[in-house]
């Protein structure tokens, strides 16, 4: 696990470096956020902090061999991962309903990178915490976790408008309920404490490249009002 | 993986008081960007060194780093250093550029 985060941060860097090089060179660069996005992105860092908090309970409680407070931790820590996916989801609707896009925004004509630059990062960041919630659910409750992936893509994906970013990035659920159900299936397998540990690493890799998106893309692009 | 379970002490207070820190330290964010502290420049610097911190914390203490054999801490800080100096010549150019007025 060790290895594949070293490869994830190689990924996760290119794509800060881009934003940072952008964000620096050039004094035209948007700054749409304002108290509510920040107020917003502060609330989504204290979920991913306490989320790792509860991870790491979990890891600890895996290792006593208390497998009903290692499943009552871990579906916490989805609980707090998901809240996270709302509120990332909730702040791109209203940026798409300002009329940003990947290729261009309203506030900076002169940059149209910027849009490019910040969905491909956060939705980067915001998949991989969508693959972590599921990755749990799969540690956590194993087969059980399946008809839950499969009710909440049906909920989300009829209960949402066609235009709506929780409409689309909905079936990232639906692949993951497919690569899980294989895996399940294929090897099925009681996991232990170790693999509540790597599941962990994880897990916490994750909140780990928030701590450099969160100052380097909201912070560093705060449109302060009076 | 480690197998330093058993060495360490599995107390839940001192992942409560990193847990606490990195919530203060990203307080400490929130305020220096939105009161503007600093001008730009030395915003993404002061960001960036609360970041590096946080990001040891969360290695060292949520993900074990601190509890792993020698040979994997320092696999893990040259990748890390090696970012650094990365970002150092990144973060210094898009500056020069900004000052030479490239568009």
């Amino acid at each position: 696990m060790w290895l594949f985060l070293l490869s994830d941060t190689l990924t996760f860097g290119a794509l800060l470096f881009a934003y940072s090089y952008g964000r620096i060179s050039n004094p035209d660069w948007p700054t749409p956020f304002h108290k509510e996005s920040i107020t917003n992105a502060t609330i989504m860092t204290a979920c991913l902090l306490s989320s790792s908090l509860t991870m790491v309970l979990a890891v600890l409680a895996a290792r006593r061999g208390d497998k009903s407070w290692t499943r009552n931790w871990i579906l916490l820590t989805m609980v707090f991962g998901s809240a996270f996916i709302v509120l990332h989801g909730m702040e791109w609707s209203k940026l798409i309903e300002e009329g940003m896009t990947p290729f261009k925004n309203p506030w900076a004509a002169s940059v149209p990178q910027f849009g490019g630059t910040f969905f491909t990062l956060t939705g980067m960041h915001m998949l991989h915490v969508t693959i972590g919630v599921i990755y749990l659910g799969v540690v956590a409750l194993r087969k059980a976790f399946l008809p839950i992936i499969l009710a909440l893509w049906a909920v989300i994906f009829f209960m949402t408008p066609a235009d709506n970013v929780f409409h689309i990035g909905v079936h990232a659920l639906l692949i993951g309920f497919v690569i899980a159900a294989v895996i399940l299936f294929l090897k099925p397998k009681e996991y232990d404490a170790h693999d509540v540990e790597i599941a962990g690493l994880y897990w916490h890799f994750v909140d780990l490249v928030w701590m450099f998106i969160f100052p380097l893309v909201y912070l560093m692009s705060t449109r302060v009002q009076g | 993986m480690h197998t330093v379970a058993a060495h360490h002490d599995e107390g839940k207070g001192q992942y409560l008081w990193v847990w606490g820190v990195l919530l203060l330290l990203t307080a400490v964010e929130v305020v220096l960007a939105y009161k503007q502290v600093f001008a730009p420049i030395q915003m993404l610097e002061a960001l960036m060194v609360l970041s590096i911190i946080k990001s040891a914390l969360i290695i060292g203490w949520f993900m074990h780093l601190k509890f792993e054999i020698a040979a994997m801490k320092w696999v893990m800080m040259i990748a890390v250093c090696a970012c650094l100096c990365l970002m150092c010549i990144f973060f210094a150019d898009a500056f020069r550029i900004l000052h030479l007025g490239v568009r």
